[in-house]
């Protein structure tokens, strides 16, 4: 592909290339094998969802031609003003969007359907790789205990999460969208890489672990005990200064902040996430018809293909409809059940190393913008591997995320192509930056 | 710039953290996909509907190859509930001949588990042809609605309700208990649906389909490769004469008793009836079955669906007296030429049991011909307190074991379920009633002839004259002549059993006096045949519901016999007046094809004791 400069495939890396369109490729044999019926077998028939599927791609291969057409500099100038953009586009949604399934995500221009917040994820990659390219959120790791000294150290960590945290919030709270909210948790790994601090990493592990924990276990008085001892046996192994006394103390109160917000969060969640939560879990008695009736079809079809599978077509839980979403969400079970564990296996390496390769890449950027854009992008595509996988494997809860590349859909399809591709263009620019 | 590099290291951690999880994910799919079989199980249960194909139960003929159960086709009307939007509710309503109200709560359980709204179910069982001819007319108004076909049991003839049985849905125990069959399958309960099931149901056929996840079926697994076919019942070949049972059905119309034939050379039954019967019709179909079935179910007063060939235990009476004189001459105590007196009743015991009028003490052959109970009572004393038992205890269980060995108080292990065994009574029984040495073998004489506590079922009754009539063996009584159509049969109906009593004199003997009683003076002598010598022995059976049982017991021709028979009608007084009339006319039908009898066969067929009207009239002796 063009070793001439005026190409537009100049400089671009052809091994990213290659594994998305192998990707995008095997998407659509999985789409066609998902929805696949006798009567219809014409791979244009665009009512069927493979043949609108064709439609999607062709319309992310002009996308990304586009992408590279345009000067990698755009992108740097006009980061804030994509993110600004998206940011209106997903609160106009709500009075111009059409209402599907109870919450107005969707634009609507005739017989195809856009959401804008799929793209706000690259538009909030963009913002984000812009403001800490020009900040440094690296701190002194000097611990202090002053308000004007915490103010001061994590004034830009807090600035990045606004960016990060913005979208999030207005995508769950007025479109109720938690499934394409929650993706925007990934940019913490772009924040850990640019300096954010490993202890606040901790401190966010820890609130999870205690979270499951305290719903696991439901006895809050005996787990608040329980806390408290480990606390106070702290002092067998530290110093007893007054110093480390107020650290403890406050750590103990954050711990149990978190298990007695954690009824509280669980009380508030809506009916159908406090269920999927509690089939992850096991908590209580899972009706398999109903509330576990997805997880468990879903690790029955991948369950059932084996080592090698049932091969092409001829997976009977995935074609007959006994796997919800099975087209979009769950079309991981596809896979499962017709490729067996090879299949599957071969396609989480393929995932897992453009996730790789475009870390690789990053790291070899010399503008601090295209590096901290790259780790987004592969931030975000890891996040959706992870908890798409993981609930169909009954890993995760059941959040509606996409498999990048896999899933049916014209916009995940196309903000994932997007995300690439803007990395793409600022990675084969690298060289003329600083010529 | 240069906190990038003091930065590098977490390229690493990070790049690191993402192999670890998809590590943890490929572990947890390698055990789920290749370890755990569950999956695999589960996936099947899925997406598979194994389908039952039913086989057609096989045929049953009579030992002529006459046709006596057939199938015949049949109408289930069933339903998808989700699918009957727009249907014309009130039309279905209107055929079947139900109210709304009817037709929402059939709906409703259509709807209920284990039946699904998008599964079909049953909505109406079994539809008369009537209601089926006008329902497929307007069958497509009717949407979501759909015939399936099914067979039911047909008879030819309304005969041998008993002896056939019926078919009818199984239990849901039995069910549960048994894997070969599902809750709504059918199953033999009566009769040799009952006993030859296994035989008759042939084998169900398995298809299996491919259904999405609405439980529609959308192919066939594999293109069929893996089902299998329903494997068709084979038919029976029953020892049965249909003519001989039809017009021995028709004999005993409007009589309580029952009527068993046995060909003595090989134990096969020839007719097997029981009065009151009904017509087998009655029973198959779906509503009318269940209507038809409680109506005879609650018929406390004749209760026709008793099987009383198997199940009625009846004193035997007078017939009795073979036993005891069979007995008697096997133990050495009394011979040809012994005469005990008879004073119009049984002189030591004040003249009880009373005996009729028959010109003073007779001889053995006699003594059977006239029937005489002062004899009887002697004989069963000679027996009990023969000298060779010292204690009279001993010898009464020699008599009793010797009963035994001719069927009375055991089970007969015939083909056809529920038989009763009857009544010997025990040492134990007496010593309960009178305590121990509270009685003697004068305590309980009246057991020597037939009565007191005593009671056999007419199928043993019937055995007891095929016994005598080989002079010493039997072979187990049995209604099929073979299974399939290589008609094979089960070893032991082809097995000799042996009567306590062999000697062939003893035989004789009573042979002669059997005879004695169809010939000028005897009992029975009005119901002889004409050129067929036949062997017969009257019985009056008291009992504590009224008058006499009239008891029959008959073998013919005397050499070389073709039939034994035993008939009892319930309440009839006499046994020579109502029952060997029964007898004789059947045996004339069966050996020679015809009677010319047909006054006798007009008065008999007439005489409807049900009802109280008896031509025939009751002897008095």
């Amino acid at each position: 592909m063009g070793r001439n400069e005026n190409s537009i495939f100049y400089g671009v890396d052809r091994v990213t290339l290659l594994v998305y369109v192998i990707l995008v490729f095997m998407g659509w044999l999985n789409i066609y094998a998902a929805v696949y019926d006798e009567e219809h077998q014409n791979i244009f028939d665009t009512t069927q969802k493979y043949g609108m599927q064709l439609i999607w791609i062709g319309g992310a291969a002009i996308i990304a031609f586009s992408i590279l057409l345009i000067d990698a500099n755009f992108y740097t100038v006009f980061a804030y003003g994509f993110y600004g953009f998206f940011l209106l586009a997903n609160i106009l949604v709500l009075f111009l969007g059409r209402e599907v399934k109870g919450s107005h995500s969707w634009y609507r221009f005739g017989k195809f359907g856009i959401q804008p917040a799929e793209f706000m994820k690259f538009a909030t990659n963009l913002a984000l790789a812009k403001f800490l390219s020009n900040q440094n959120i690296v701190v002194n790791q000097q611990f202090r205990l002053r308000l004007k000294d915490l103010i001061k150290n994590y004034k830009n960590t807090i600035f990045a999460l606004i960016f990060i945290i913005l979208p999030l919030i207005l995508i769950i709270k007025l479109q109720n969208e938690t499934g394409l909210a929650i993706v925007f948790i990934a940019f913490i790994i772009v924040l850990y890489r640019e300096g954010l601090s490993v202890g606040f990493l901790i401190f966010g592990l820890l609130a999870a672990i205690l979270f499951v924990m305290a719903l696991v276990v439901t006895n809050t008085s005996g787990l608040l005990i329980t806390l408290a001892v480990i606390a106070a046996s702290a002092f067998l192994f530290i110093r007893r200064s007054r110093r480390n006394l107020i650290i403890v103390f406050l750590v103990y109160l954050s711990a149990a902040g978190v298990v007695l917000a954690t009824n509280y969060v669980y009380n508030h969640l809506e009916a159908h996430q406090k269920t999927r939560i509690d089939v992850l879990l096991g908590r209580g008695t899972v009706d398999l018809k109903k509330e576990g009736y997805n997880v468990n079809q879903a690790k029955i079809a991948i369950g059932s293909g084996g080592f090698l599978g049932k091969g092409y077509l001829q997976g009977t839980q995935t074609k007959y409809d006994f796997v919800p979403e099975q087209d979009t969400d769950f079309i991981f079970c596809t896979v499962g059940e017709e490729w067996g564990f090879v299949g599957s296996t071969v396609v989480i390496f393929l995932q897992l190393f453009l996730i790789l390769r475009l870390i690789f890449l990053a790291e070899r950027q010399r503008s601090d913008f295209s590096r901290i854009y790259g780790y987004g992008v592969a931030s975000v595509l890891f996040f959706h591997l992870a908890v798409n996988i993981g609930m169909t494997i009954g890993l995760m809860p059941v959040i509606g995320i996409p498999l990048p590349f896999f899933s049916y859909g014209g916009s995940s399809l196309w903000s994932f192509t997007i995300l690439l591709f803007i990395f793409i263009k600022l990675d084969a620019n690298r060289l003329l930056i600083l010529r | 710039m240069s906190t990038n590099s003091q930065l590098g290291n977490r390229k690493l951690i990070i790049g690191g953290f993402f192999c670890l999880i998809v590590i943890i994910y490929l572990c947890r799919l390698f055990y789920i996909q290749v370890i755990d079989k569950q999956y695999k199980l589960d996936a099947e249960k899925n997406a598979f509907r194994y389908m039952t194909e039913y086989p057609v139960r096989g045929y049953i003929y009579d030992r002529k190859g006459k046709l006596l159960v057939f199938n015949a086709p049949s109408y289930d009307l069933m339903v998808i509930p989700r699918e009957t939007k727009g249907c014309d509710t009130m039309g279905v309503c209107d055929v079947l001949q139900i109210t709304k109200q009817e037709y929402l709560k059939r709906i409703k359980k259509a709807c209920q588990a284990p039946n699904s709204p998008r599964k079909e179910s049953i909505f109406e069982k079994q539809m008369s042809a009537q209601t089926y001819a006008t329902l497929q007319e307007k069958l497509y108004r009717f949407k979501g609605f759909f015939v399936q076909k099914r067979t039911v049991r047909r008879y030819p003839k309304p005969i041998a309700a008993h002896l056939l049985g019926y078919v009818g849905e199984i239990s849901k125990e039995q069910a549960e208990k048994e894997a070969y069959y599902k809750e709504g399958d059918y199953i033999g309960i009566t009769g040799l649906e009952r006993s030859y099931e296994d035989v008759l149901r042939g084998k169900k056929g398995t298809q299996i389909a491919i259904t999405d996840v609405h439980n529609k079926i959308i192919g066939r697994y594999m293109d069929g490769k893996y089902d299998t076919l329903a494997i068709a019942g084979k038919p029976l070949y029953c020892s049965i004469d249909r003519d001989l049972q039809e017009y021995g059905e028709k004999l005993m119309q409007g009589k309580k008793g029952a009527v068993v034939a046995i060909e003595p050379s090989t134990g096969e039954i020839l007719c097997l009836i029981s009065g009151p019967s009904y017509d087998p019709n009655l029973l198959v179909g779906g509503k009318e079955r269940s209507r038809n079935f409680t109506k005879l179910f609650y018929d406390s007063l004749n209760r026709p669906l008793t099987n009383r060939a198997l199940q009625g235990m009846y004193p035997p009476g007078s017939i009795f007296k073979l036993i005891d004189a069979l007995i008697a001459q096997h133990d050495g105590l009394i011979n040809r030429n012994t005469v005990f007196p008879c004073q119009m009743g049984y002189p030591p015991m004040g003249g009880k049991p009373k005996c009729h009028a028959h010109g003073g003490g007779k001889n053995l052959p006699g003594s059977i011909s006239v029937s005489c109970n002062s004899y009887y009572s002697y004989v069963f004393r000679e027996i009990v307190d023969q000298r060779k038992y010292p204690k009279f205890i001993d010898g009464y269980n020699h008599w009793r074991d010797m009963v035994k060995s001719f069927g009375p108080g055991t089970h007969l292990q015939t083909d056809l379920p529920y038989d009763k065994p009857g009544n010997v009574p025990s040492v134990e029984y007496y010593n309960k009633v009178f305590g121990k040495n509270g009685w003697r073998s004068n305590t309980i004489v009246s057991l020597g002839i037939g009565q007191a506590e005593l009671l056999l079922v007419p199928l043993q009754m019937a055995n007891v004259v095929a016994i005598i009539a080989n002079r010493g063996y039997y072979y187990t009584p049995h209604s099929v002549k073979g299974v399939g159509i290589d008609k094979k049969l089960d070893k032991r109906f082809t097995e000799k059993h042996y009567a306590g009593v062999q000697d062939p004199t003893a035989y004789l003997n009573v042979i002669d006096g059997m005879q004695g009683a169809m010939e000028p003076g005897g009992t029975a002598y009005a119901s002889r045949i004409k050129d067929v010598i036949v062997c017969g022995k009257t019985g009056t059976a008291q009992n504590p519901h009224g008058q006499s049982h009239a008891v029959f017991l008959a073998f013919a021709p005397r050499d070389n016999p073709k039939i034994a028979m035993a008939c009892i009608v319930e309440n009839a007084g006499f046994g020579g007046v109502t029952s060997a009339p029964i007898v004789s006319l059947m045996m004339e039908k069966y050996l020679k094809g015809k009677t010319d009898r047909l006054e006798l066969e007009k008065r008999v067929m007439a005489a409807d004791l049900i009802r109280g009207i008896n031509v025939l009239g009751s002897g008095q002796h």
